[in-house]
């Protein structure tokens, strides 16, 4: 079909919108000058500075223990609410169940992060659990939320699952754990890769929720650049952000790769 | 066969009760925890709070809930103010999104079949990087003394910098820049499924391109502008992030408020009202778009 140059120049302007100031990031990350407008040469000085500070490497290897756990939690959930939603049929209940596995996608993340505090609170008081807050009440409300999204991705594949494959297991006298285990897992896997990692995402950007539920002498990643960002622009925060974006690319490519690789052969 | 039920009967409650359990304890009891709370008084101590239920000896003795919290938000200019400021930047943003994301998804669900993936790729790698740290990458843009400022300058287009960091300007941009893959990814997927020959046909009935798509593309994509519309609208309006950093000492929004009650002036109650009050005030807006949603669906195929 025809393309009109007014909706190329609206994807120029759009890409060129949501890209340049990722550009610019990278760019000041190697200016040797802390001034953005200035170019003081290429330098990578900040990033040596990035791999000195003890605060954000601390920070960063909570972030990562809270992401990995909280997401292999939410996929355990989710997995399981799908099949709830999907295979289960009526029960009573159900209407409930579906409106609590969807609300926390559309629940403002202040309202979440002040929900689960006030619950941690209340929980201590009463049965002395948990014991201060860090990396368990982080975890917990990440792994809620990450059910959420988990749920949505893991429910569409199930649902569009071909369901002859189970059957015929089933016929064959295969329990329905088995069933499950051996062949519906397998034929959803790509699903629970795409859930698992979407939470883990979720987890290491959330910076909302997390300052609600964590204690002292628990900051996770987001919270310590968050408090350092308030005080202004940091050549430090520039090169942890080309960090994570070179990350997030090289990651994204391959995965981009191998799924066109097998469409292909 | 009748073990044979029982077990399953077994599995399929367990199934049904672990995340069940997990949503109530940790969902639902928080969010009714915070509906408590927002009808307790306020006291100094730990936690700050005053129980609505009395107790003496194992019986109820008295309750005591009020409304007082809820008086003094809607006594107090401020939180007016930021009920108000959160609703229209919200919208706004939601507008300028729709704006600048609607050509952009239909630019991508009319490129080349082989391009769309590329262009949609695009489209969602900024989601995956910290959200947080593009936020922040607009500070060092929008600053007095910072790149769009110095660009002008040199330019010539201006004198004196414009002061855009800390207003509300620069909250418009913060949002509509994070929220554009949430408007655009909806948008594309009603647009990609539109039959060609629709425009086809309007053509060879002597309809323009911009009637053609008034009156065919634009009616035909309205699901994805409602789904689209809801996910940039619903989190603008408790967004804390981007006016904390780009938003000056007048941008009020409700999310923000809600933060420096809970955490500066430690007054739970006044929190917990602003969050039964931002849940009231997004209650329509998610029952409208679950209406349209339901209503809209149908026509799709």
């Amino acid at each position: 079909m025809r393309r009109s140059g007014g909706l190329l120049a609206a994807l120029l302007f759009g890409y060129a919108f949501l890209y340049l100031p990722i550009g610019l990031l990278v760019a000041w990350s190697f200016n040797a000058s802390r001034v953005v407008n200035v170019w003081g040469g290429f330098s990578t000085k900040w990033y040596g500075e990035l791999t000195r500070n003890e605060a954000f490497l601390d920070a960063a290897w909570l972030s990562l223990k809270v992401a990995a756990t909280s997401a292999t939690a939410a996929l355990a959930l989710g997995v399981l609410a799908a099949v709830v939603l999907v295979r289960l049929g009526r029960f009573r209940g159900r209407m409930l169940f579906n409106g609590l596995v969807t609300a926390p996608l559309v629940m403002p993340e202040v309202i979440l992060g002040l929900a689960l505090l006030l619950l941690f609170v209340a929980l201590e008081q009463a049965v002395g659990w948990p014991d201060g807050r860090g990396f368990a009440t982080i975890a917990i409300a990440h792994s809620t939320m990450g059910m959420a999204y988990a749920t949505v991705v893991v429910r569409s594949r199930l649902a569009q699952m071909d369901r002859s494959l189970e059957e015929a297991a089933m016929d064959l006298g295969a329990r329905p754990l088995k069933v499950f285990l051996v062949i519906t897992l397998p034929v959803i896997a790509p699903s629970l890769a795409a859930a698992w990692l979407l939470a883990f995402t979720l987890s290491l950007d959330d910076v909302v929720v997390a300052q609600f539920v964590s204690g002292p002498g628990a900051t996770t990643l987001p919270i310590e650049v968050f408090s350092s960002v308030r005080l202004g622009v940091s050549p430090q925060i520039n090169a942890l952000g080309t960090l994570i974006v070179a990350v997030v690319a090289v990651l994204i490519v391959l995965a981009w790769r191998l799924m066109a690789a097998r469409r292909g052969g | 066969m009748r073990v044979g039920g029982w077990r399953g009967g077994v599995g399929r409650a367990l199934v049904l009760a672990v995340p069940y359990a997990w949503l109530v304890l940790f969902f639902l009891v928080p969010l009714l925890i915070v509906g408590k709370i927002s009808l307790s008084e306020m006291r100094a101590g730990v936690p700050p709070y005053e129980p609505i239920l009395d107790f003496a000896d194992g019986a109820l003795v008295g309750v005591r809930a009020t409304l007082e919290n809820f008086a003094l938000l809607f006594e107090d200019d401020l939180y007016v103010g930021a009920y108000f400021q959160s609703v229209g930047i919200a919208l706004v943003s939601t507008l300028l999104c729709l704006l600048i994301g609607y050509p952009m998804a239909l630019g991508i669900a009319r490129a080349r079949p082989d391009r769309r993936g590329p262009l949609l790729l695009l489209i969602i790698l900024p989601f995956w990087t910290s959200f947080l740290i593009r936020v922040y990458a607009w500070m060092g843009i929008l600053k007095d003394e910072g790149l769009l400022n110095g660009a002008l300058l040199w330019a010539g287009v201006i004198s004196e910098p414009l002061v855009i960091l800390n207003t509300d300007a620069a909250v418009y941009i913060g949002i509509v820049y994070s929220y554009l893959p949430f408007m655009v990814l909806p948008l594309y997927a009603t647009l990609e499924k539109l039959d060609p020959s629709l425009l086809e046909a309007a053509a060879d009935l002597g309809a323009r391109p911009w009637r053609a798509f008034l009156s065919v593309t634009l009616p035909l994509s309205l699901p994805g502008v409602v789904a689209g519309s809801m996910l940039v609208f619903v989190p603008a309006v408790g967004e804390y992030v981007i006016p904390d950093l780009l938003g000056g000492g007048d941008t009020q929004m409700l999310g923000k408020a809600l933060w420096d009650v809970f955490a500066f002036s430690r007054d739970w109650p006044t929190a917990a009202a602003l969050a039964v009050s931002m849940l009231a005030a997004l209650a329509l807006p998610i029952a409208v778009f679950n209406r349209l949603q339901a209503r809209l669906e149908p026509e799709e195929k």
